[in-house]
């Protein structure tokens, strides 16, 4: 079970939470003029990253409140919390080259540069990645 | 005249309604163990749901009727036996004895919904919403311990931190109102539940200790 550190209530244990899927895909700017296919990746894809992954979860029997986080689907270590609506923080540790030796950067809440995410914002990335399996 | 009327008819009302755990009344005596662990139930308290901003002026307000809002999670505040409970940076649940409610002659929910005014928030009558165990005793975090994950020895746990978390796998408020002593506020459909798993948790003390 995860370990999750809720930014009010500190550390509780995952079963306190609900999952809300990939964080920072915007709401399209003009939905009407979307197509049937761009509507429909808003709507249903999302990404499928190994390493360091940017998620929302809900504290839904503690404060009720939500946060983003981002979690490593490989090593399901928690590189960071941070709070809704603010730019993903640079990932602490290369999602590629850590291997062994995971885990030093553990629940460092919040680091702090707001680094513009590069393809964490991939809310439209229109490209579908049908060669995704290699990613 | 009229008025002391319907508070008689509303208060003859009262003592025909059956709190959540009524049921278990029995078994709760019978279950607990006098000098190790005590289950109660504490009927029908009155609770509020406020939510508001507390660095607004309505929040403000709010902070003089009920004696203050807490800042942070685990925090209670409150004077008398009114007590305010953390439950969201925004969002707290005032306690306070039976008769503070409204069909009572209280009249703490009209002063909160006052104090409110037009300003941004809600207040409700959660009155009904759950109920109140009261697990007392030298064994009570030993029980408590069994499902809740939550670190509840003294150290971490100090006497009048609040939380809402999970007991037995539902989700509950435990309030630690002495060193020894816990209020338990589970919703009224799972006090059947949480009572029973309490009693199921509190069963071993009653035997002899094994050495």
């Amino acid at each position: 079970m995860l370990l999750i550190p809720c930014p009010n209530c500190g550390p509780r244990d995952e079963t306190e939470f609900h999952y809300g899927g990939q964080a920072h895909v915007a709401y399209p700017a003009n939905p009407a003029e979307l197509t049937d296919r761009e509507w429909a990746e808003y709507l249903f894809y999302r990404d499928n990253t190994k390493g360091a992954f940017a998620e929302r979860w809900v504290h839904s029997t503690g404060c009720r409140q939500w946060f983003n986080m981002l979690r490593d689907t490989v090593s399901y270590d928690i590189q960071a919390v941070y709070p809704m609506g603010t730019p993903r923080p640079a990932t602490a540790i290369p999602a590629a080259a850590e291997s062994g030796t995971a885990s030093t950067g553990a629940d460092s809440t919040t680091t702090g540069n707001t680094a513009p995410s590069i393809s964490a914002t991939s809310t439209a990335s229109s490209t579908p990645a049908p060669e995704g399996a290699t990613k | 005249m009229a008025e002391t009327a319907a508070l008689e008819n509303s208060k003859q009302i009262r003592n025909a309604r059956q709190s959540p755990a009524s049921i278990l009344r029995a078994a709760f005596e019978s279950g607990s163990v006098t000098g190790a662990v005590e289950l109660s139930e504490v009927q029908f308290l009155t609770m509020v749901g406020v939510r508001v901003d507390p660095d607004t002026e309505a929040g403000m307000r709010i902070s003089s009727v009920t004696g203050g809002l807490p800042p942070r999670s685990g925090d209670v505040r409150g004077t008398g036996d009114t007590a305010v409970l953390w439950m969201g940076p925004e969002e707290f649940l005032v306690v306070a004895p039976t008769e503070a409610h409204e069909s009572l002659g209280g009249n703490l929910i009209q002063a909160l919904r006052s104090a409110l005014g037009d300003g941004e928030g809600q207040v409700v009558d959660l009155s009904a919403n759950r109920t109140t165990f009261e697990l007392k005793g030298p064994r009570a975090r030993a029980a408590l311990e069994k499902g809740c994950s939550l670190d509840l020895h003294p150290r971490v746990l100090k006497t009048g931190t609040a939380l809402s978390t999970e007991i037995g796998n539902i989700p509950a408020i435990l309030w630690k109102t002495g060193d020894e002593s816990y209020r338990i506020f589970p919703r009224a459909s799972f006090a059947y539940f949480l009572g029973r798993w309490l009693l199921d948790a509190m069963r071993e003390y009653a035997s002899p200790e094994v050495p």
